[in-house]
């Protein structure tokens, strides 16, 4: 037994820091939010003590869940998070798969794919704002001058100022920026599946596309996932990007994460801790899923 | 023949020959034609926002209207850089400071994590990793008031020693998921060896395990450089244009004024990327390297 | 075994200091001292919290300091400036801080309604006294000090007064379209017939932006269509948002947005002030803090652009005031004190309001020192009804605005019909 612990205990003890740092941090101040959620804690007054706070405990989601204005949020949050993954994954993979075989310049190509990536919301705010500006025909400016300017106009559009589908170019800023990373992800998937596989294939007859389709494609699953994951959550968090350019005041972007904002803006903390909780609730039921299917999967 | 070990060592693996009898490497054919059309297509479209960031960063007041996006500048001007340089010169070395010693201290932290929990297990590892990597994805706005409160009453200083910690504390998940599944990849018999020889856990951490650990170091410092610097939202509340990093002062640059100057904006948008721009044009092919090595499988 | 225990131990000793962080922290809620005078009355330096960080606003916060080190040299100035969106920032970090119990020494903030949860939550101090001894009494007119009143008690010194029922216009166009450009307008339906004439002109005949300005356009066509009365009465509860003078109203406000530009959500005011300088639009209804972009464009009026009360709002003064507070938990109070006095003072005001292109909300002040525009509105300061702007935090708190905004913002986007609008604003007014 001495003997057990003096194998398991400095491991314990070396990653102990961590998670103290995490309980604190992380669940601690999880729990903390989540019963602010659970109060009819509305008002500044309440939050300093000088009005009484009661507990409600569900009534706040109901309401939130209820409301149409939530829905709408949640609406868009879910047309943002498609065409962000859709696009994201798809350009990636695109420039993965161009740029597996060999290419002269390659490192040129993957860089500038890549480069996106370096620039912060902030900064990539002030020149998408105004591409995405929607005036079109004479008074047309950003990307809808640029289409004219080609050729083609008939691509323009009102781009986030769509009171349904708006929310859908803001992803596109955002597919910008990650389409590169993805690239890497899958890139980094291909060159990794061992030689001798593909030597083994070729022996078997099959062609360049055979190849890919049947054998390449299905070894990058596991790289898909995790690009999937990791881009997926990062929609849910979607917040600098409305800052930056359509301002959290306009109806056809908003998403929950500017709900939030607003409601603390308000002094509301019972309800702005509410869709913080709704908010970790919708990334626990993607998340806690493929965490246990990892911790399975290395089981064997 | 070709083992995990060896890409280790090489920053990129070369693409696999395309054998087969009729592809040869250097025909020219339709198909490759097609190919790098496509190629420098994407490349003209990724590069449109960086032609309108640079186009209007040299251009006068006036000029640098939306209205004038797409055209080159009427009179070509640097009062723009030298106006952003000026704003930006100190939080861009305010940024510096914060971002490398708390990419460093994560990425020991996240190394030394993800060995033991990886290599040197103990029971109810796993489950530790899961509560760890939870931590990586939960809403930052869900928690940012007491954590408000928390950093008030630790007595660290606002701006960049807060956000060093901070910066160190959200990034563990992340960067103990990375060296995780390196060290996973890692052949398991180094280990081994080490233990039977008697090494303790740091003896074999630091002299077995820490000299292979070069491409998850690149590609965690690199992951924390890029989120560090371009974080906004602890910035905002944790620092002020005072003592805060280079995204509040790019934000005060670019919306603080009543009159929006364009010009500057956009100039300063560029400057405030460029330190990130050359991690990533100089690190990139190890960036690559390093993901392929296993840091970031399934 | 032992080993378990030691790791049931330790998962249980995480657990249990979780949940002692979060007993601990709801502790911390009790604020410091009471009311009056924090802790002493130091007045060694002063942290002054605005958003004040970059244009003409910060000129008019740099001439203030000046007056500041000559009047209370021996007060250090701090300046705790943030930037971005109108304070959105600073008004979050702000925010933070007060609730920290970590306040600057003082801080900007809309008079008014604005205010409301700062002082239900006990963070401002009363500064009545300061009033009585600086003499603002008498210096301020009475409906402005009536206005800043709540339960008897005053808790902001107001440093500028600006005026938001303006309508700004280019002659030019206007000329271009078969208008005089010196008309005004009695009514909004005459303003219509000269909207569609801009209009037919192919120009933009009114220009806006995002949804803060429309809230702005909004209240000004509420003044106009409900008169100064009805209108106040819709912040003290005695007009109902469900009445068909409001429906009226609101249907007024349709026709004004259907003259607007397309792409206004994206930009900001001084975006749309620009096509008015830039001669591409007729008409924009913003506040007076417009002249001070006409001014930076070297524009001179009546040659380059013109300017009235929205029509319908003559002789009343929708008025918003930047002001300034003393928090309770003041570190300098003393030094707070001192900006208080400079800010409120004759110098200070003239210094201030002639650099940020505002008007002193001291009576005192010779309106010979500042400009033509600045100078017709301090007459109508002088003797026109005042009303509160709604869109800058003078009638309603915080929380209402927001809805309201929101409501404003579906509406304008499509979102939502009259009567969804007429429903929200009711929602929006009923907490």
């Amino acid at each position: 037994m001495p003997k057990n612990i003096r194998r398991w205990g400095p491991p314990l003890l070396l990653v102990s820091p961590s998670l103290i740092l995490l309980a604190v941090f992380v669940y601690g101040l999880l729990a903390i939010n989540a019963k602010t959620a659970g109060t009819d804690n509305h008002t500044a007054a309440q939050t300093t003590g000088r009005a009484p706070v009661q507990w409600v405990w569900f009534d706040n989601f109901v309401a939130l869940l209820g409301s149409e204005s939530f829905q709408h949020s949640l609406k868009n949050l879910v047309i943002y998070t498609v065409v962000f993954l859709a696009g994201t994954m798809f350009f990636g993979f695109l420039w993965a798969f161009l740029l597996d075989r060999p290419v002269r310049f390659e490192g040129w190509f993957r860089s500038i794919y890549l480069f996106p990536m370096a620039v912060s919301f902030v900064a990539s705010g002030v020149v998408w704002r105004w591409l995405l500006n929607s005036n079109q025909g004479e008074a047309a400016s950003g990307l809808n001058r640029l289409f004219q300017n080609v050729g083609l106009g008939f691509l323009q559009n009102n781009w986030w100022n769509n009171p349904d589908w708006g929310i859908a170019a803001i992803a596109i800023p955002a597919i910008w920026q990650m389409s590169g990373y993805v690239m890497a992800l899958f890139l980094a998937g291909f060159r990794g599946i061992p030689e001798e596989l593909r030597e083994a294939a070729r022996v078997d007859g099959a062609n360049e596309w055979q190849l890919y389709r049947h054998v390449l494609f299905p070894q990058l699953s596991p790289v898909a996932l995790s690009a999937v994951i990791i881009v997926g959550h990062m929609s849910l968090k979607a917040f600098d990007l409305i800052m930056s350019i359509s301002k959290p005041a306009n109806y056809q972007t908003k998403v929950p994460a500017i709900d939030m904002y607003q409601f603390k803006l308000s002094f509301d903390y019972a309800n702005a801790a509410a869709v913080g909780v709704i908010l970790l609730v919708i990334v626990a039921i993607l998340i806690v899923p493929y965490l246990v299917h990892i911790n399975r999967a290395e089981k064997h | 023949m070709a083992t995990a070990y060896d890409s280790l060592t090489e920053p990129i693996k070369a693409a696999p020959r395309t054998g087969g009898g009729t592809a040869g490497r250097d025909r020219v054919t339709p198909g490759r034609i097609a190919k790098y059309a496509l190629l420098l297509l994407f490349v003209v479209i990724v590069l449109i926002p960086v032609y309108v960031l640079l186009v209007t960063s040299f251009k006068g007041t006036g000029d640098a209207d939306p209205s004038r996006a797409w055209s080159l500048p009427q009179v070509w001007t640097l009062e723009n850089w030298s106006g952003a340089w000026a704003a930006l010169q100190a939080p861009l070395w305010r940024t510096i400071a914060l971002v490398v010693p708390s990419s460093l201290i994560s990425a020991i932290l996240g190394s030394m994590n993800g060995f033991v929990l990886a290599r040197w297990r103990f029971p109810g590892a796993d489950i530790i990793f899961t509560l760890i990597l939870f931590g990586m994805f939960i809403p930052y706005q869900a928690v940012m008031i007491p954590l408000v409160q928390l950093m008030l009453n630790s007595g660290i200083p606002s701006g960049v020693p807060t956000l060093i910690v901070l910066h160190v504390i959200y990034g563990l998940p992340i960067t103990t998921l990375i060296f995780r599944n390196y060290y996973q990849s890692v052949p398991n018999e180094l280990v081994e060896a080490a233990r039977v020889d008697g090494a303790g856990m740091l003896r074999t951490y630091w002299s077995v395990v820490l000299p292979i650990s070069v491409p998850s170091f690149v590609v965690v410092l690199i992951w924390q450089f890029t989120s560090a610097w371009n974080d906004f939202l602890f910035a905002v509340f944790f620092s002020s244009s005072r003592n805060g990093p280079v995204t509040i002062a790019l934000n005060n640059l670019a919306n603080g004024a009543m009159l929006t100057d364009y010009g500057i904006s956009m100039s300063g948008a560029l400057l405030a990327s460029l330190p990130t721009l050359l991690v990533y044009v100089l690190l990139g092919k190890y960036f690559i390297g390093g993901l392929m090595s296993g840091s970031v499988k399934g | 075994m032992r080993t378990r225990r030691t790791i049931t131990a330790l998962v249980a000793g995480i657990a249990a200091s979780s949940l002692l962080l979060a007993a601990c922290s709801s502790n911390n809620n009790e604020e410091p001292g009471g009311t009056g005078g924090a802790q002493g009355n130091d007045a060694s330096e002063v942290e002054v919290f605005t958003w004040w960080a970059s244009g003409s606003e910060k000129l008019g916060l740099d001439a203030l300091v000046k007056v500041f080190e000559e009047q209370h040299p021996d007060t250090k100035f701090v300046n705790g400036a943030i930037a971005g969106g109108a304070g959105s920032a600073a008004k979050e970090l702000l925010q933070s801080r007060l609730q920290a119990q970590d306040p600057p020494d003082t801080f900007q903030a809309h008079a008014g309604a604005e205010l409301t949860d700062y002082i239900n939550a006990g963070q401002l101090e009363d500064v009545s006294n300061l009033y009585d001894e600086f003499g603002l009494r008498d210096a301020f007119p009475k409906d402005l000090v009536d206005r800043l009143t709540v339960d008897g008690k005053i808790y902001s010194v107001p440093s500028n007064i600006h005026r938001a029922n303006v309508v700004w216009a280019n002659p030019t166009v206007l000329k271009d379209a078969g208008l005089d450009p010196e008309a005004t307008y009695a009514t909004l339906d005459d303003w219509f017939g000269a909207l569609d004439k801009v209009k037919a002109s192919g120009k933009t005949a009114l220009s806006v932006a995002t949804t803060w300005t429309q809230v702005h356009l909004f209240e000004t066509v509420l003044l106009s269509t409900l008169g100064a009365d009805a209108y106040n009465g819709l912040w003290n509860g005695s007009t109902d948002w469900a009445g068909a003078d409001v429906t009226k109203a609101l249907e007024n406000f349709e026709k004004l947005m259907s003259y607007t530009n397309t792409d206004r959500d994206g930009l900001d005011w001084p975006d749309a002030t620009q096509q008015i300088i830039d001669g591409k639009a007729g008409f924009n209804v913003m506040g007076d803090w417009a002249e001070a972009a006409f001014q930076e464009a070297k524009k001179q009026a009546p040659a380059d652009y013109v300017y009235f009360p929205v029509p319908g709002t003559d002789g009343v003064f929708d008025f918003l005031a930047d002001s300034f507070t003393l928090p309770v938990g003041s570190k300098h109070p003393g030094g707070t004190k001192n900006w208080l006095n400079t800010i409120s003072s004759l110098d200070g005001q003239i210094a201030f309001n002639k650099a940020k292109g505002s008007i002193p909300a001291r009576k005192d002040a010779a309106p010979s020192e500042f400009g033509a525009y600045q100078q017709s509105a301090m007459e109508s300061f002088g003797q026109d009804t005042i009303v509160s702007s709604l869109a800058h935090g003078a009638a309603a708190p915080v929380a209402t605005l927001n809805a309201i905004s929101e409501a404003v913002s579906k509406f304008t986007t499509g979102a939502g019909d009259l009567a969804t609008f007429q429903s929200d604003l009711v929602a929006a007014n009923a907490g």
